[in-house]
């Protein structure tokens, strides 16, 4: 386990938990850290752009990779904007496309997604695409250069878990870049499926933020993802269908 | 008519009185409210129809408790739920509508309740609005800053920390043209992360053009959707124009905003109407132009210079805060405002179950920041406000308060793009 390392762009992680940026606080920054053992912590450039004293910039802790995110834009010209601008902050190099032309269910624009991805990824960035799970579109984002595909598990701040199941396994089986599952995962039962099914990690903010007991649900995450990815190295038993299996082999009759 | 608002002045001419009786006894002296201007855009939209086709059909009284429990039982809060939900037989339930608006804030907005404050830089206006107290019989100071008056209010205010500021004018266009707002927004733009508008609705291509000039949100509120109470309460101007009123949101999306507010001033008549046609009118305009951000505001008459009798009748905190959870329940996705029309203690209870934006540091007269917020003595240099506020917290005090009540405070989340 300890050489288990998620590799993202070239750069190794140890943590498979990934901060995301809906609801900030600098509590949730603190547990995410402390008690999930975050290294990636995502922040809204837009809720960056601002001038007040307590600028979330000063409560990221030294060693954690920033993962800005181009929430606010309508399309990818507006993505590649806020990008850029991210980087002018001093964000790094890594970058999560958002692109929303719904301000109610916060869905992704996967065609506007693809072509943000192609230009930014062609500008050096480490390009980490929120998107709608269809095969199609994740192909074309690995062309583009992504560096990971991050398929939304149920709406954005749902807590409702895994409602794209399927559809998630079909990229984890298909695409060889690291899946990792964003948006909707509200339990660290969920968050642990995800895992046993082979995706890379899991980002997360809502189920934290509007937990009860932020650290121990923060630890709790930690230790769902860390027993998923265990599940899914050692590789899951066999599960039983109804009716067990012929003891009797259906191809006995065969003689040579 | 029997009403609280018509306020003679010992300024006025014989003739301005004459006129102003005849426009408030006579009916027939005054312009048809449904009828443009000339110079007003007329767009094609389907939106007006179907907000006022279920205002004009919602009979409140015929929901009962068991409507009211269903509709909170349920995952989605459809049109009929939200009927209910505003209904009297929703008032007994008003705890459990409070919880689980509490709930649906919390997943849409987590703890944030962001701020901001209004800036007025003109207080003339054209219109005879008759609760008003910008309205053109009143005799009030009357002012219109300059360009160096209002980026010294400006500084003023961004040195007290806020970043985002909602520009407003009376509604004249002769005193305050398009162009005058333009430059305000310019200047805004330079010492405010966020730039919002106020003013008199106008055309798409004055949208666009204000947007340019950096403004990215656009505040109309409808007044009231009761377009025969509207008739006999906007008495003179363009601001009579109920239909160019209605549209003015849409106009400003084509213009290219960001996101629209909405709001009908609850008092002026059937408060659950009103609030019905304001979230439908949200509504309906979410699903036409679904990238658009959208907030409602939720403002009860205030008294104004000149008439302390004003006052929003039947609205009281109760209703005012059912209104405000069948918002949130309905609607939860969309920004709600609740303004220092207010009193403190109701915008600290709103804000834990509903409210996801409060000004602070307000004042709704012209060119007084600098004495309210430093308390240098104030010169005669400075216009009178429209309604009297309630809720006088500085930005630092507001700040506090709701950091203290486990919230978090929030000055920017935008980025003009």
């Amino acid at each position: 386990m300890t050489n288990d390392k998620l590799i993202i762009g070239g750069h190794e992680f140890n943590s498979r938990f990934i901060l995301g940026s809906g609801k900030y606080s600098m509590n949730l920054i603190e547990a995410a850290v402390k008690d999930a053992g975050a290294e990636i912590i995502t922040l809204a450039v837009r809720r960056a752009n601002t001038k007040e004293q307590e600028s979330i910039l000063d409560y990221i802790p030294e060693g954690i990779t920033l993962l800005p995110n181009t929430s606010g834009a309508r399309n990818a010209e507006e993505a590649v904007r806020i990008a850029r601008l991210a980087r002018e902050l001093g964000c790094g190099n890594f970058v999560k496309i958002e692109i929303m032309r719904d301000s109610k269910y916060l869905l992704p624009d996967n065609a506007e997604t693809v072509k943000a991805t192609e230009i930014l990824a062609k500008e050096g960035f480490v390009v980490l695409p929120y998107m709608y799970p269809d095969l199609n579109v994740a192909r074309d984002l690995v062309n583009a250069g992504a560096a990971s595909v991050m398929p939304l598990a149920s709406p954005i701040g749902s807590n409702k878990g895994l409602a794209t199941k399927e559809f998630i396994q079909i990229l984890i089986d298909e695409i060889d870049l690291p899946i990792i599952v964003d948006a909707g995962i509200g339990r660290p039962s969920q968050a642990c499926e995800a895992m046993e099914m082979g995706a890379a990690a899991i980002m997360a903010n809502t189920a934290l933020a509007t937990a009860g007991n932020l650290p121990m649900m923060a630890s709790a995450f930690k230790n769902a993802i860390e027993a998923g990815r265990k599940a899914y190295l050692a590789g899951l038993g066999r599960v039983l269908t109804r009716g067990a299996s012929a003891s009797d082999p259906l191809t006995g009759f065969l003689r040579d | 008519m029997e009403n609280q608002f018509f306020v003679d002045s010992k300024h006025l001419s014989s003739e301005a009185l004459a006129k102003k009786h005849r426009l408030e006894t006579d009916p027939t002296s005054r312009k048809n409210h449904m009828e443009y201007l000339p110079g007003m855009e007329v767009i094609e939209s389907d939106v007006c129809a179907s907000v006022m086709a279920h205002m004009n059909a919602y009979d409140a009284s015929k929901y009962t408790a068991a409507d009211v429990r269903a509709a909170l039982e349920r995952d989605t809060c459809t049109v009929e739920d939200f009927k209910a939900l505003l209904s009297p037989a929703a008032e007994p339930f008003l705890e459990q509508m409070a919880q689980r608006a509490r709930l649906e804030t919390s997943k849409h907005f987590g703890n944030t309740v962001y701020l901001f404050t209004p800036l007025y830089i003109a207080n003339y206006c054209e219109n005879y609005c008759v609760y008003c107290g910008f309205n053109c019989y009143n005799h009030i100071k009357r002012m219109k800053l300059s360009m160096e008056q209002i980026e010294k209010e400006m500084k003023v205010i961004a040195d007290s920390g806020m970043e985002e500021i909602l520009i407003l004018t009376g509604e004249s266009r002769t005193q305050s043209n398009v162009e005058y707002i333009g430059e305000a927004c310019k200047l805004a733009r330079k010492y405010f992360r966020m730039v919002g508008l106020e003013i008199y609705p106008v055309n798409t291509d004055e949208y666009k053009y204000l947007h340019e000039c950096g403004a990215d949100y656009v505040t109309v509120f409808q007044e009231t959707y009761d377009t025969d109470q509207y008739e006999r309460l906007h008495l003179l101007g363009h601001k009579r124009v109920w239909p160019y009123r209605f549209d003015a949101q849409e106009r400003a999306l084509r213009g290219g905003m960001r996101g629209v507010a909405f709001s009908a001033l609850l008092g002026l008549s059937d408060f659950r109407k009103d609030a019905l046609a304001s979230a439908l009118h949200v509504y309906f305009l979410q699903r036409k132009y679904p990238h658009a951000e959208m907030s409602l505001s939720c403002p009860r008459l205030r008294p104004i210079v000149n008439n302390d009798k004003i006052s929003p009748l039947d609205v009281r905190e109760k209703q005012l805060c059912q209104v405000l959870c069948a918002y949130r329940i309905f609607l939860p996705f969309v920004g709600i405002t609740v303004s220092s029309r207010e009193s403190a203690a109701f915008r600290n209870g709103i804000v834990k179950i509903a409210a996801t934006k409060v000004s602070a540091g307000v004042s709704t007269g012209i060119g007084d920041h600098e004495s309210k917020y430093t308390g240098k003595k104030a010169d005669d240099t400075q216009g009178d406000e429209q309604f009297e506020i309630d809720d006088n917290r500085s930005l630092e005090k507001m700040y506090k308060d709701i950091a203290h009540e486990g919230l978090q405070p929030v000055l920017n989340d935008y980025l003009y793009v």
